[in-house]
Formats: C-alpha cells, sequence, structure tokens
C-alpha cells in the first residue's frame, strides 16, 4: 500500500474536508491505485533535471499606484452567504 | 434556411448585407436551443429573451466586427457579470460575478451575444461532463456516450447547432478531446496567448481558454478576438497577436510535419489510427513532408499531470471556504466546522478525490518525491517537443485514442478516466498551441479528431495546417441526425 487510511484522514484534515467514512474507504483505495500509477515517474534518472513550474520565462510584474475602477461593496457582498452591515459574517473565532 | 446552421464566417456576411438581423439569428438559435436540449443537455443557463435583446440593442458601430450580432456560448467557468456563474459545481451554484472574464468584455466589445451557459465536469476535472452537479451532457451523435470533457457542453452545443461557436478551457485537453468526440473544431492557445483573468482557476500554469467552432476559419476569427496581452493576468504575453483569418492560405508545399511514433501504437482504435495515417497522405499528397518524430517521455505525462494539476488544484480551490461567496454549511460550531463541512457538501467526488491528492503530493515529506519529481519530468517532456520542433513545422496525431466511450464506462475507474487524455495533456504541459480537427468517423457512425500542435505562439501554422486538410475534405460539414 501506497497510503494508509490514517494518512487520507490526515490529508483530510489539511484539506479542510469533512470526508464520512465511506469516503475516507474509497479515496483510500483510489489514491493508492493512482500513487501506484504515478510511481512510474521513478523510472526517470532526474537528478540534474531543472524543475519546471512555468513554461514561459516570467518575471515580477508592477504597475503604478495609482488609484483606478475597482469592484464596488455592495455588488462584492451580494454573493456573501452571510454578512452584517459592509462586512462578511462568520462564526465565532475566539 | 435555418439560420442557426451558420458558421460565424457565413453568419457575419449575412448580417453585414443586412440579409437578417442579430434579434432573428438570436431568435434562430434560441428556437434551436428550446428543441435539442432535451436530448442534448448542453447548457447550465440559456439566455433566452436576455439574449435577444442584448442582440436588438446592439451599436451599429460594431458592425465591421466579423463578430458583430453572433451568437456565442461560453462555458460555465468563464466570469460573467451578473449572469450566473456556477462551474457546475454545488459551491458556486447561486455566484453571480461582479465582473466579466476578459475574453467575456473582449467578446462583448466585437459585438458578440451570448446564448447562454454550457456545462462542464466540476471545475472543468473530467474528461466526459459526468462529474457535472448540473448533470450529464449527452453526445449528439449518440446520446448514449459521453461528449468529452471537461468543455462537453461547449463542444455539444456547437455541434448540435445550439450556438454559432463557444468557447472552452483546456488544462489537459478540455477543448480538443470533446471536440474530437463531438466531431467539431477546438483549438488551445499557446499557455499566455489569451488572458485568463476571470476563468475560474483550476491548474493556473496549465489552463487556456480557447475557442470551440464549426470550421478552422471560424476558430481563427474568434482566437484573434480574445488573444493578447491583459494587464489583469500576469501570464498573459506580450507579443504581437497576427491577424489569424487572413493567413489561412491551405497551402502545405514543403512544410515539414512531424508523426510522434509513441501517439500511434498500442491502446489505439484501429480506426482512429486508420484516419490519421490517411489524413497524413492527404498532406503529404498536398506538398508536406511527413517524418517521423520521437516524444520519448510520453509514457509519463498522464502522471507528472496528476501530480502538478491536482497540487495546483488544491492551492487553488482553497479559496472555496463558505466566506465571500459559495456555498456555506449552516449550522456550525465554529469556523473549522465550517470550512469543514462547507467544503464536503459543496465539492463533488471528483473534485475532492484530486483535492486529495493535490494535497498529499505538496504535503510535507512527499513534495520532493512527487511535487518535484512531476516538475522535473514536466522539464523532460518540454525538451521532446523542443527536439521534435527543430525538425518540423507542425506534429500530427490522434487527439484521442479512441472515439467516445459510454456514459458510465469509466466514471468509478479514475484511473482509467485519466488515460484517455493521453495525447492531450503533454501539450498542456509544455505549453504549446493544440487544435481538434474532424478526421472521419468511426465503424459505429463516432467522429474521430485528428490534432495538430506547433511551436509556442505559432498558432498560425497551426490553423493553417489544419485549413490546408479541411479544404480537402467535408469531415467538418457532417452534422449528427438530431
Amino acid at each position: 500500500m501506497k497510503i494508509t487510511r490514517g494518512q487520507v484522514e490526515h490529508v483530510a484534515h489539511l484539506a479542510r474536508l469533512a470526508l464520512r467514512d465511506e469516503e475516507i474507504a474509497e479515496f483510500t483505495g483510489q489514491l493508492d491505485a493512482i500513487l501506484a500509477y504515478v510511481d512510474k515517474l521513478n523510472e526517470l534518472e532526474t537528478d540534474d533535471v531543472e524543475p519546471t513550474a512555468h513554461v514561459i520565462p516570467m518575471g515580477n510584474v508592477v504597475r503604478e499606484d495609482a488609484v483606478g475602477e475597482g469592484l464596488l461593496i455592495e455588488d462584492v457582498l451580494a454573493n456573501a452567504p452571510g454578512r452584517k452591515d459592509r462586512f462578511f459574517r462568520v462564526p465565532r473565532i475566539l | 434556411m435555418d439560420l442557426f446552421r451558420w458558421t460565424i464566417h457565413e453568419a457575419s456576411a449575412a448580417l453585414r448585407a443586412g440579409r437578417c438581423t442579430p434579434a432573428e439569428l438570436m431568435a434562430s438559435v434560441n428556437g434551436r436551443i428550446q428543441a435539442v436540449e432535451d436530448k442534448v443537455h448542453a447548457y447550465v443557463s440559456v439566455a433566452g429573451d436576455a439574449a435577444v435583446q442584448q442582440a436588438s440593442s446592439l451599436n451599429a458601430r460594431n458592425e465591421a466586427s466579423p463578430l458583430w450580432g453572433v451568437p456565442i456560448a461560453l462555458k460555465d467557468n468563464l466570469a460573467t457579470q451578473g449572469m450566473r456563474t456556477t462551474c457546475s459545481s454545488r459551491i458556486l451554484e447561486h455566484f453571480r460575478p461582479p465582473y466579466d472574464a476578459t475574453v467575456v468584455s473582449r467578446l462583448k466589445g466585437a459585438g458578440a451575444v451570448f446564448s447562454g451557459k454550457t456545462n462542464l465536469d466540476e471545475f472543468a476535472m473530467g474528461s466526459s461532463t459526468e462529474t457535472s452537479c448540473m448533470g450529464t451532457t449527452r453526445n449528439p451523435w449518440d446520446p448514449t456516450r459521453i461528449p468529452g470533457g471537461s468543455s462537453g457542453g461547449s463542444a455539444a452545443a456547437v455541434a448540435a447547432d445550439a450556438c454559432l461557436a463557444a468557447l472552452g478551457s483546456d488544462t489537459g485537453g478540455s477543448i480538443r478531446q470533446p471536440a474530437s468526440h463531438c466531431g467539431i473544431v477546438g483549438l488551445k492557445p499557446t499557455y499566455g496567448r489569451v488572458s485568463r483573468f476571470g476563468l475560474v482557476a483550476f491548474a493556473s500554469s496549465l489552463d487556456q481558454i480557447g475557442p470551440l467552432t464549426k470550421d478552422v476559419i471560424d476558430a481563427a476569427i474568434l482566437l484573434k478576438a480574445i488573444a493578447g496581452h491583459d494587464p489583469r493576468d500576469s501570464t498573459s504575453v506580450n507579443v504581437p497577436v497576427p491577424d489569424y483569418p487572413s493567413l489561412l492560405n491551405g497551402e502545405v508545399r514543403d512544410m515539414r510535419i512531424g508523426v510522434p511514433q509513441e501517439y500511434l501504437q498500442v491502446g489505439i482504435q484501429r480506426e482512429v489510427r486508420e484516419a490519421v495515417r490517411n489524413a497524413l497522405d492527404l498532406l503529404a499528397g498536398a506538398g508536406a513532408s511527413i517524418r517521423e518524430v520521437s516524444l520519448p517521455h510520453t509514457d509519463y505525462a498522464v502522471s507528472a499531470y496528476y501530480i502538478l494539476a491536482t497540487a495546483e488544484a488544491s492551492s487553488n480551490l482553497a479559496r472555496y471556504d463558505g466566506v465571500k461567496y459559495g456555498y456555506r454549511a449552516e449550522p456550525v460550531e465554529d469556523l473549522l466546522e465550517m470550512y469543514r463541512r462547507s467544503r464536503a457538501e459543496g465539492f463533488g467526488p471528483e473534485v475532492k478525490r484530486r483535492i486529495m491528492l493535490g494535497t498529499y503530493a505538496l504535503s510535507s515529506g512527499y513534495y520532493d518525491a512527487y511535487y518535484r519529481k512531476a516538475q522535473q519530468v514536466r522539464t523532460l517532456i518540454m525538451r521532446d517537443f523542443e527536439a521534435a520542433f527543430d525538425v518540423c513545422d507542425v506534429l500530427l496525431a490522434p487527439t484521442c485514442p479512441t472515439t467516445a466511450f459510454r456514459i458510465g464506462e469509466k466514471v468509478n475507474d479514475p484511473l482509467q478516466m485519466y488515460l484517455s487524455d493521453i495525447y492531450t495533456i503533454s501539450v498542456n504541459m509544455a505549453g504549446i498551441p493544440g487544435i481538434s480537427i474532424p478526421c472521419g468517423f468511426d465503424d459505429g457512425g463516432l467522429p474521430i479528431g485528428l490534432q495538430v500542435l506547433g511551436k509556442h505562439f505559432d498558432e498560425a501554422t497551426v490553423l493553417n495546417a489544419a485549413y490546408a486538410y479541411e479544404q480537402r475534405t467535408d469531415w467538418h460539414r457532417k452534422r449528427p441526425p438530431l
């Protein structure tokens, strides 16, 4: 086995997903099969190969610090599942 | 005359000559949508009368634009201001973006009319539209089969004449594979050619927006309209955009066409191989020089892709937390429970599976073994293409190893589903442009797609090679019996 049920539970916690027991079991089997297939990559010798994050050469992009058009607060809050006044409302944190 | 059957360039000529109005054309498309949508289910949202009103109120100043008054469908992961944008996910079921994607505002500026938002695999994660929370789209050629994915709704809408053309997005084949399965044209531009601003992110280093159309001329027209640098997408590249339609001449004399041997080996359906061989013969007859090339790391592309794409997805989809927009589970005790339950209840199984795989690949202790390794293999895949393009102008290959599979056939075996993208995935890994065009039918009457791949930012040559083939065949004129 490449991956255990305990590891799947840990990853679900990292990903902030409340998975049901049967989902944990299903994902354990499926992720195990996928990771076993992905192991193929280890057939390749890559010690001297640079990793590629982006295919097009890229640098940081800067712009003038000028006032421009932005989104209107009311338009943005229209999609909020919970709001109070001009704020997003969430459950108690402290 | 059924106006809805027109291509963009046919419609544009008719509109400019005053033979019909944008409202009449849009009304014709709406009638077609009503007639076929029960059988195809290409759309998540249909604009309906609102689109006719949009067509009626078009500014006449735009009449010189080839898209003026032309009904276009948009994949439902492209932000449309005030118009529901769901990504076919429960978590965004009621989301109405406060802004337009750059491609949407460009099309609006060109006078296009939006017929509606098309179905996709949830967050574009899938090859069949079966992971959509809005139901599965059906292949217009055979309703028991998938249309391909993830832009399956866009491809099916074009094939069914339920729009004149559509936009999709392609992360591992999501424009080209459904275009192939539905018998239409689908183009993935070079990474950086088209702004991704307003495209709901799946895997940011791989995603690219492109057209799905009835022929190659239309693909050239739409690409020209959406391409170009955008200050709001720092990965969009500031290079000139050629006038693609005027560069189509169908001339392939002395064009060097490479055939990757790895793309015609085991697992490929007999009729697909034959159709690609016939296409090569045809282009050789037209004066192209054909040579075999090798892309030796092809076998590793799917593995590397499913690490990189899921890792990027796990990061991109962290934003769905039930705070600012989208689904929120209620009632909850605390913030953590809100995150965990909103995401568990809002995302479907395939999205969760990919978030899990990506989170695992990025988690402490596994990063080097999976993520870094996959990035290194990505370099090897890029080098394969660089070597091939040293001796070729374009590469020709099948788009998919088989024609459209049956609905339900692969839904319980994610690995088999992933492997169906074997010929399209490498192209995203290398960031090069690729087009799928119709090149025949299998014994069961299902369409086969031919893929033409080119160098970075050389869409013009890709389009012209595709146009050369299209001009000498009539596969693109075939329509499903609906």
